[in-house]
């Protein structure tokens, strides 16, 4: 009999074994169970491994935006003490980190540049201040070629790319002369600038090689199943021969989806020098040579008849990559569904400019898509005269727009009539430029959330030992989002164990293939396997008891069926285990699946100078089963406080003269500090999706973020008049609209 | 960062001793490791001067403070006196940087903070201030933080600091002991260059001077405040700042002491704008004035722009509420 | 050299040039602070020097051989918590960990701040400084946490103050 319990979604899941469970641990607000190592500086991340013999390595970067590298010049340097070698591989390198979910490599070969900072070489040295020392001033000739570095000088040439998550291109009926015929209509362009996560732990691999040519990396990687493909097709290596560590990651919010160059050059400088390799990217590397979210450019325009009906949406959107690369952000992924319309155009073009790869970021599409959208539907509101809540009430569709399938769930209005209530909305003045303290102009702003759902294949392992103890195992990761916490009490709950009699092991390539975390797919799909390993082993359970899995109630650590109670541990002898295996299937075509939410958010904008502060926010969302509302709450809290950075502070400058970043480091690229983020509410509605998996939770990471730039700019409005159209919403450009000091 | 001796001197006086062309003194570190690292600077000995007997905050006979050239930002804002007596300064310290940073950062070092300029600290982009003779990458280039007023054709920088805009309205005396065993006494309106054709030079110390006090007058009347307008809530160098004191008799402006952040390669003071107040009963058309006065010679180059009218918007609020 | 760290005495030979942080790091395998920046803009290295908060990556090691030096793994252990570190695991003041010991340690040496009475940019008088999330807030914005726990931060170190008042 296979020990694997598999599962595609062909079918809904009408019962939950979650919601039979007899532990009550499910949706609780527990603490993290790794939390005293993290607080203790106990958790281990990637360059903290303590590996003998270690060389450390200085990664180099080009000075120049597009050309050629002639020579790296390792004389120039080798004569700096503690220096061991320069290593490059023209070949090997890798020009670009790879996107999410890849199992090639990325781009390779280094010799061509291609954008500013792209990593050449390595340096190598017994110490890192060797290494560092030898690596600034390392000499690298090269000829510099014309690039093209500036967004504005062409974004009239775009290139139509390849299908990504959503088609690059889409129609249905006439957008033109829904908005020729509308009653009332808006047409407006919002832009968004580069962003960069900025994780606080910077990327950051050890590569080590055994005798066998196996290699070991410490990674800090979000998706180590298929990052592991993506290495070892970029070394030319079995996948056999790779293993990817990471049991603790820095952050990632999309920037260590795929490997990035520091990954390939440790492996391949651990070959060359037959020792291991520590490779960590000093801060303006994350920022110069991993990802970044691309600019926008978003046309975005509303129709709507005489009875305030929305009768179309378009929504055409210009971002920027490298040539070559298909990846584009999908702004428009949330349109295609969020807005009911008849006539409908959602379309994306590419600018192919010589800037870094641009990729994924914490809910790509949504994220910036949203601040035009919602932004946009905020000025189609007042142009009506109605309250966008109201709009909401009128407007919400009852099935998908566009595939005219049934939504799995869609609380929308509810989000927005509790949030309403919580927030008090009621009190808000429509009229903008109203109210005042002292020098600070306030106002209120609303927005919605949706954030697309997706189940990706994961595998998980559960076992129970002899002595009644569980432990989950898989490749899945923990980048902050609670994995480690919310499979343990999954396991708990359907196994009966308390979640300190559940160990969590995940991180390691060594374990079940899983889909890591991205996307928000994590906790449904790695959440779904244990489940399924978990339901194999209740039956196990119920077989040793001589009951029906039905019959069987596990609570405690004992297993409790006829009137009889035994300890785990006694019915298990030496120990079982299971696997359990999710894949998508027919659900997601045959339902449109995707979480909701509501932001609500008062800012304060200073009369005299155009600072804005945000003084509160609430935000309301659905997204299926809360699996713990402590974690779950945390991954809101962090996605609004990426909203107050899009809206007023996140601004990635592109040097035009050659594609450097010029704000390269956390000093001038500014993330919210704590005094830009208030004491921020969320609060969750009930919600059970059988459509989208076993255990009825959907993504929750990313909605935060989503919509929740445009309710800023929207309370920024409501509070002054001024609609900002070119994010973020600094105090320049609300100076010369502001009152006459 | 490139390797160095360290010398560890026992008394001022020996401090100084170590005088030479790569010689730098070093006490919080904060900035000069930060540029070290980038090999932005690049100096050969180190002096550590970091536990000789410069913490000290006394009073002097006239009134004033003599302040330590070692006093760390966080003592200096937290000192009862300085909170009672020289709020401009105690709200300027407490508006920079961190708490951490400000624990470490000290009162002379924060004088000789160097600019934020990017391309400063950017060893892959020409600097004039960095590389003497390389070009200026901030003109035609990103210069939001950089400065509208003082500036040249080989130099754009701002001068970065709060504490220094308030030591400037307060008329703040600097005083070093030279390599010869000198002491100077250097007001603070002599003490910093503009950058003309040597932006590297940005004061005039000589070679290994070393700041030992600064010294404050005895307070003046009047109210007094300090305002910083930056891109977040904290921890971000200033888009513009007012250092002010301002006393009011009779209806009738009195006294005025202004200077500015963020305007300049140095804390900016300019006596006209002050002349402009003194003598005018407070009105919104007096204050526009004198921040036309102000501005008269400003200069934006692309995206510093918005300073112009920034500057005078809060120059505006600020002789207000310090009239008020 | 001959260091003081959490009450213990160790003798490393790093580099001139090592700065605290990768003294701490590299050298003693005390890898609780850590590297986000190196450059003073982030805070995740934060220590304790005499008691005082201090960014370890913007300080030469050696410029510190004579002071009592307190990082995360000084302040309590897994099964022993620090108070900080126990209202940390409760309000969930953190997600990914990487900021957290920087946090946790700048929490520290920022309570004593207002221990001493010390005000900050949002106090409203510079006489008696008033305690309340605001405070918290600006006290602490020199702590980068890209994750933005910074409500739970701000629950957590209120829930100490207050135990401690």
């Amino acid at each position: 009999m296979s020990n694997t319990n598999s599962l595609k979604m062909d079918k809904p899941v009408p019962a939950s074994l979650l919601d039979s469970g007899s532990q009550g641990i499910i949706g609780r607000p527990l603490d993290r169970k790794e939390g005293p190592l993290k607080v203790t500086g106990q958790a281990t991340y990637s360059a903290e491994y303590q590996i003998p013999n270690l060389a450390y390595g200085y990664l180099v970067g080009t000075k120049f935006g597009r050309g050629k590298v002639n020579k790296v010049d390792a004389d120039s340097v080798r004569a700096i003490p503690g220096v061991i070698d320069v290593v490059t591989d023209f070949k090997t390198f890798l020009q670009n980190s790879q996107q999410g979910g890849e199992t090639s490599a990325p781009t390779q070969g280094v010799q061509d540049v291609h954008y500013f900072g792209e990593i050449v070489a390595i340096v190598l040295a017994e110490s890192y201040e060797a290494a560092r020392d030898a690596g600034i001033r390392l000499k690298v000739e090269y000829e510099e070629a014309e690039g093209r570095f500036d967004f504005e000088a062409h974004k009239d040439e775009t290139t139509k790319p390849p299908p990504n998550n959503i088609p690059a291109h889409f129609k249905q009926g006439d957008v033109e002369k829904a908005m020729a015929d509308a009653a009332t209509s808006v047409d407006v362009t919002y832009t968004t600038p580069s962003q960069n996560s900025s994780a606080m732990e910077p990327h950051a691999s050890i590569a080590v090689w055994d005798e066998d040519g196996a290699l070991t990396l410490y990674g800090s990687y979000q998706m180590p199943t298929s990052d592991k493909s993506q290495l070892a097709k970029s070394l030319g290596v079995s996948d056999k021969k790779v293993r990817i560590i990471a049991h603790y990651i820095g952050g990632g919010f999309g920037s260590k989806l795929g490997i990035a160059p520091e990954s390939v050059a440790a492996a391949v400088a651990a070959k060359q020098l037959g020792r291991p390799v520590k490779a960590v990217m000093t801060r303006p590397q994350v920022f110069e040579t991993t990802v970044r979210r691309s600019n926008t450019e978003q046309r975005v325009r509303f129709s709507v008849d005489g009875a305030g009906k929305l009768t179309g949406v378009g929504h055409e959107t210009l971002t920027s990559n490298l040539p070559g690369e298909g990846f584009f952000e999908p702004t428009g992924i949330g349109t295609h569904f969020a807005y009911s319309g008849e006539n409908r155009l959602i379309n994306h073009d590419l600018v192919e400019l010589d800037w870094l790869l641009s990729g994924s970021m914490r809910a790509p599409g949504e994220a910036v898509g949203m601040m035009a959208t919602e932004a946009a539907l905020d000025e189609l509101c007042h142009k009506l005269g109605v309250d966008p809540i109201d709009f909401w009430k009128q407007n919400e569709p009852s099935e998908d727009p566009e595939e005219k399938i049934p939504f799995s769930t869609r609380q929308l209005v509810r989000c927005l009539e509790e949030g309403a209530k919580k927030f008090g909305w009621s009190k808000r003045n429509a009229t903008p430029g109203q109210v005042r303290d002292g020098e600070w102009m306030i106002g209120m702003g609303v927005a919605i959330a949706v954030r697309t759902n997706m189940l990706m294949e994961s595998s998980a392992k559960v076992a129970i030992d002899a002595n009644g103890r569980a432990t989950v195992s898989s490749a899945m990761t923990d980048i902050g989002t609670g994995s480690y916490t919310i499979l343990g009490q999954i396991a708990g709950e359907l196994l009966g164990l308390p979640l300190d009699q559940v160990s969590v092991v995940l991180g390691d390539t060594d374990l079940p293939d899983a889909a890591g975390s991205g996307g928000s797919w994590g906790a449904g799909s790695s959440g779904s396997a244990v489940y399924l390993a978990c339901e194999m082993l209740r039956e196990k359970l119920a077989k040793a008891m001589g009951c029906d899995p039905e019959a069987l109630t596990l609570k405690d650590g004992r297993a409790i069926a006829d009137n009889r109670q035994v300890s785990l541990g006694s019915l298990v002898g030496d120990g079982i285990e299971a696997v359990g295996s999710i894949a998508p299937g027919k659900m997601e075509k045959e339902r449109k699946q995707s979480s909701y939410g509501a932001h609500f958010v008062e800012v304060g904008v200073n009369a005299t100078t155009g600072e804005v502060r945000v003084r509160r926010m609430l935000g309301v969302f659905s997204a299926g089963r809360i699996l713990n509302a402590k974690t779950a709450r945390s991954q809101c809290l962090g996605g609004m406080t990426f909203g107050i950075g899009a809206a007023l502070t996140e601004d990635l400058v592109h040097d035009p003269r050659n594609g450097k970043l010029v704000n390269h480091d956390l000093g001038e690229y500014h993330v919210p500090v704590n005094a830009d983020v208030p004491q921020i509410e969320v609060h969750f509605l009930e919600e059970r999706d059988q459509f989208a998996n076993p255990i009825h939770a959907k993504g929750i990471g990313e909605l935060g973020i989503s919509g929740c730039g445009a309710a800023i700019g929207n309370a920024v409005f409501n509070a002054t008049g001024i609609r900002v159209r070119d994010y973020p919403i600094t105090v320049d450009k609300l100076l010369d609209h502001l009152p006459p000091v | 960062m490139k390797t160095f001796t360290y010398e560890k001197p026992a008394s001022v006086e020996e401090a100084v001793g170590f005088v030479g062309a790569g010689t730098r003194f070093i006490a919080g570190g904060t900035n000069l490791l930060d540029l070290m690292k980038l090999q932005v600077e690049t100096p050969d000995k180190l002096v550590d001067i970091s536990r000789l007997d410069l913490a000290k905050i006394e009073d002097t006979d006239n009134g004033g403070l003599l302040i330590g050239a070692l006093v760390p930002n966080s003592d200096l804002a937290a000192d009862t006196r300085v909170r009672e007596k020289y709020e401009v300064l105690s709200r300027a310290l407490l508006a920079g940087a961190s708490g951490q940073l400000r624990n470490k950062a000290t009162t002379g070092g924060n004088l000789l903070q160097r600019t934020r300029c990017y391309y400063f600290y950017d060893p892959a982009m020409a600097c004039n201030k960095r590389t003497p003779g390389s070009g200026c990458s901030a003109i035609g280039g990103y210069n939001r933080i950089l400065a509208i007023l003082g500036a040249s054709d080989s130099c754009i920088a701002t001068h970065p600091g709060d504490m220094p805009v308030a030591m400037r309205a307060l008329d703040a005396t600097i005083i070093t002991l030279t390599p010869g065993g000198d002491r100077r006494r250097i007001s603070i309106h002599d003490f910093y260059r503009l950058p003309g054709d040597t932006p590297e030079i940005e004061t005039v110390l000589e070679p290994g001077e070393l700041i030992t006090h600064v010294e404050l007058p005895a307070p003046v009347a009047g109210k007094q405040l300090y305002r910083k307008v930056r891109d977040r809530a904290s921890y971000a160098f200033a888009l513009v700042s007012v250092a002010g004191l301002v006393s009011v008799e009779n209806g009738k402006i009195a006294t005025a002491q202004l200077a500015f952040g963020g305007l300049g390669p140095m804390p900016w003071r300019d006596s006209r704008v002050e002349e402009a107040l003194i003598g005018m009963a407070p009105s919104d058309e007096v204050f526009a004035a004198a921040a036309d006065i102000l501005l008269a010679d400003a200069q934006g180059y692309g995206s510093n722009d918005f300073k112009i009218p920034l500057m005078k918007r809060t120059l505006i609020a600020c002789l207000r509420e310090l009239t008020a | 050299m001959h260091f003081t760290i959490n009450g213990t005495a160790y003798t490393a030979e790093p580099d001139i040039r090592t700065s605290l942080l990768d003294l701490l790091r590299e050298h003693l395998g005390l890898t609780g602070s850590k590297k986000g920046c190196d450059h003073g803009q982030c805070g995740a290295c934060t220590v304790l020097v005499n008691g005082r908060r201090i960014n370890s990556c913007l300080s030469l090691a050696v410029m510190h051989q004579d002071d009592e030096i307190t990082t995360i793994e000084g302040l309590g252990t897994p099964e022993d918590l620090h108070p900080l570190q126990a209202a940390f695991v409760k309000h969930d003041g953190y997600q990914c960990g990487y900021c957290t010991p920087g946090q946790i340690c700048s929490a520290v040496g920022m309570l004593d701040e207002v221990k001493k009475g010390w005000p900050s940019h949002v106090s409203e008088t510079l006489g008696d400084v008033e305690f309340n999330d605001g405070e918290i807030s600006e006290r602490m914005s020199g702590n980068l946490c890209r994750c933005a726990a910074y409500p739970n931060i701000v629950d957590a170190i209120r829930d100490v103050a207050e135990a401690k008042a």
